[in-house]
């Protein structure tokens, strides 16, 4: 398969879909923070916040992409995020 | 008396957590996540500490997926009893069964400790055996134990009288220093403390046995 871009990639046969989780705005994120102390410690200045989240990228025999992003929000309810504290964006192609 | 110890890849606290129940008095049947039934008659079903599937996606994730939690939560549907302890309490929180969700500790570091415990509240069939405004010492071994809930979800517990245990202080920043908490109807403890831990003379504390005694107590009178 041939990635032409860093975000998605659609091609004839499949389709690569992103999952992009996040702490909800509120929760504490203590590995931000202590991402956002070392910056500091190397000299970075002015960085005023850090939220640590993952990104999920899957690759989907599914080539329709209503269905694909359907299908996508149904994975992160049912195991992806965990909805009491994560929020989750899908990305398409 | 029986005690069903469900097992995962990576689970670490189900040989401890067998002992305890089985120095109460339980029969004790260890259940692989594959299987999708528990064995017939079981009292209470434990959830063991370690690092299920590898704390992949988030802790406890994956194992609250496994085949065999469908028959965990008929169990405590149909009033059953259940333990979930430290990892265990992860996957609970994970099954929707108990609420909330245990995240990074404050401070970031893993942290490997005995730590001395409030008994929050002794109207419980886990915590029945200890002396009202008592403490209790168990070990905590966890690197995310640090509990947080939605303001309702907290003001729940507090008014329904379900956290079960409270640190004595502060170590990994759980909202209202919580511990341990209770299902509604109160035969489900998770906590991230290792009362299994605590149970045998052995290993130095035996705070642990008053639970699992008195659990052995309630099934002994079903």
């Amino acid at each position: 398969m041939t990635v032409t871009s860093s975000e998605c990639v659609e091609n004839g046969n499949s389709m690569k879909v992103r999952a992009a989780i996040m702490l909800k705005t509120g929760v504490l994120d203590p590995q931000g923070e202590a991402i956002r102390h070392a910056l500091g410690t190397l000299g970075f200045e002015g960085v005023e916040g850090v939220r640590q989240g993952k990104i999920i990228e899957l690759d989907l025999a599914e080539t329709d992409a209503k269905k694909a992003e359907a299908e996508v929000q149904r994975m992160c309810e049912a195991l992806l995020a965990n909805t009491v504290i994560e929020s989750y964006e899908v990305e398409l192609p | 008396m029986k005690a069903a110890v469900l097992v995962f890849p990576g689970s670490n606290c189900d040989r401890d957590l067998e002992r305890a129940f089985r120095n109460a008095g339980f029969k004790v049947e260890m259940v692989w996540h594959k299987d999708t039934e528990l064995p017939a008659d079981v009292d209470i079903v434990g959830v063991p500490g370690g690092f299920s599937f590898g704390d992949y996606l988030r802790s406890g994730a994956i194992a609250a997926r496994s085949p065999i939690v469908g028959a965990l939560k008929t169990h405590v549907e149909n009033g059953g009893h259940a333990i979930g302890i430290c990892n265990g309490f992860q996957v609970l929180l994970e099954t929707g069964l108990l609420p909330g969700a245990l995240m990074r500790n404050a401070g970031i570091r893993f942290i490997c400790k005995s730590v001395e415990l409030e008994v929050a509240t002794t109207s419980s069939d886990f915590t029945n055996g200890y002396a009202h405004g008592s403490t209790a010492t168990f070990p905590v071994a966890h690197h995310d134990g640090n509990y947080q809930a939605t303001e309702e979800i907290r003001t729940a517990l507090l008014s329904e009288d379900r956290i079960a245990f409270r640190y004595r202080s502060d170590i990994n920043g759980s909202a209202d220093r919580i511990a341990g908490i209770l299902s509604k109807n109160r035969r489900v403890l998770g906590l991230m403390p290792h009362p299994e831990r605590a149970a045998d003379p052995v290993l130095g504390l035996t705070d642990g046995a008053v639970l699992f005694n008195a659990l052995a107590a309630v099934a002994a009178d079903a």
